[in-house]
């Protein structure tokens, strides 16, 4: 890569400047401030919309009382059941029954907190859910460039 | 705080190990200890899945880049990991107030000062402690422009973060330089090193024929498993290959910088050719990414696509077999 091509496209990384390495016009590497490149931010932007998907997939889940809230938090911290259970300490198995509505409903004051404190809200956040995801992709990017 | 030599790098393990040696006498750039330290590889690992989706890779395995690096040059280090995350952070406490800065391999989830699109569950990156202000750590990150703070209860969660590669905790740190380095020999073992994992891995897994296997699997993935996934599949292979810290082209443009070293220190004029033939593939790289991402946006005919993208891969294994053969030629003098 020359110099004079390392991309300045901006997308998802707020600002932030990363290192490229490129050749500057006496064939010397030289090491290049990027905002980033339109390809990469396509690939990444396609990351969050896949979390974001999966978000709306298990909010209809829980709206017909398949899921509990605990699986909307799980989603949106990018955790699966085993990842949650490693965290939070409780064995995976229970972590699973946590999962269904009718088991969360019952769960005690303390096991709810360990939850809570994990995905950094309250207890009463823990218990509802937002109407739509509340992970904007919007909010990830402050700098948008070259990508509609 | 310790007066640390930060420098802005592009890749977290080879730019903490050069700000490290930097701080303790030895002055070398990031694309020197990543060569020393062997850092370039290709894997193609179809049943190894992160976040749901199969494993590539452009760089050798977490730590190798140190542990090999600071080997070759005869550098003694210390690692320790960590059960109890309060010990953990008495030991890294005193090793702060005793003026020695502590590299540490971290979650990058938990980690406030990383833009919130790059918080993934991803634990194998690297940053170096080099002071503690109240509550806050001060960091040299070298993925990023300057110190950065970091909450001691949030350096806590990314030091024993969990999952895979769960760091534990781990820190470690230069105990004893040696009085002189023999770099020509460093550095013709890290070139071996890298020649023998590209060209000779016995598994089809990894180097130039992990790159084919990736080919002829890649051109058969619209078919066999839809478009949705199809595509998630391919934008994680642009990630792993030219997301932050690879420096761009999956690694080999700070490869090709570090031949470009090489030559000069070795006195070798072939490595200096080679050195541009490194960036050629990088650049091979950089237009598999770019058509690759036109396809994920849904601009490019799907089978289509994957035919050129087949061939471009076919094209870097081909171009990689000839460099690193040209390579271990040019080094076996």
């Amino acid at each position: 890569m020359k110099k004079t091509d390392v991309p300045q496209q901006g997308g998802l990384n707020a600002g932030c400047r990363e290192i490229n390495y490129a050749v500057d016009s006496d064939g010397r590497y030289t090491l290049e401030q990027s905002v980033g490149w339109e390809a990469k931010n396509i690939a990444l932007r396609q990351a969050w919309e896949a979390i974001v998907e999966q978000l709306h997939q298990v909010l209809a889940e829980i709206r017909v009382g398949e899921k509990s809230s605990l699986a909307y938090y799980m989603v949106k911290e990018q955790m699966d059941s085993a990842l949650l259970a490693q965290y939070s300490g409780i064995p995976r198995w229970r972590v699973k029954r946590h999962l269904k509505p009718a088991v969360f409903a019952k769960l005690d004051n303390r096991i709810l907190i360990a939850y809570a404190e994990l995905f950094r809200i309250s207890v009463e956040q823990l218990r509802k859910v937002p109407a739509a995801p509340d992970l904007i992709l919007a909010d990830l990017e402050q700098t948008e460039g070259g990508v509609p | 705080m310790i007066d640390f030599p930060h420098r802005q790098f592009a890749h977290c393990e080879s730019g903490v190990t050069a700000n490290l040696l930097s701080f303790h006498g030895l002055r070398c750039s990031e694309a020197l200890v990543f060569g020393i330290g062997s850092g370039l590889f290709f894997g193609y690992v179809p049943f190894v899945k992160l976040n749901f989706l199969p494993l590539t890779t452009f760089r050798s395995g977490p730590g190798c880049i140190l542990t090999k690096a600071t080997k070759r040059l005869g550098i003694e280090i210390r690692k320790q990991k960590y059960r109890n995350p309060e010990v953990a952070e008495q030991e890294l406490d005193r090793l702060l107030a005793e003026g020695r800065p502590v590299g540490a391999q971290t979650g990058v989830f938990w980690l406030p000062f990383f833009p919130p699109a790059y918080r993934f569950h991803f634990n194998g990156h690297n940053l170096v402690v080099i002071g503690k202000e109240g509550d806050d750590y001060l960091i040299s990150d070298p993925i990023f422009e300057k110190i950065v703070r970091c909450p001691a209860t949030d350096l806590r969660k990314a030091r024993f973060a969990k999952g895979a590669l769960a760091p534990k905790g781990k820190i470690y740190t230069i105990e004893k330089m040696p009085e002189q380095f023999d770099l020509p020999k460093a550095i013709t073992a890290g070139i071996q090193d890298v020649c023998r994992v590209m060209l000779k891995t016995p598994v089809p897994l990894a180097g130039v024929r992990g790159i084919r296997l990736l080919a002829r699997q890649l051109v058969k993935w619209p078919a066999k498993l839809g478009e949705k996934q199809t595509i998630l599949q391919l934008g994680h292979i642009i990630r792993m290959q030219e997301e932050i810290g690879t420096g761009g082209g999956g690694f080999r443009f700070i490869y090709a910088a570090f031949l470009q070293e090489a030559a000069e220190i070795l006195d070798n004029e072939k490595l200096a050719e080679l050195s541009q033939r490194c960036t050629a593939v990088g650049d091979l790289w950089r237009d598999f990414a770019l058509i690759a991402s036109r396809v994920c946006r849904g601009r490019a005919a799907l089978q289509d696509s994957f035919d050129d993208l087949g061939h471009l891969l076919r094209q870097c294994a081909a171009h990689e077999e000839t460099l690193f053969q040209d390579l271990q030629a040019a080094i076996a003098r």
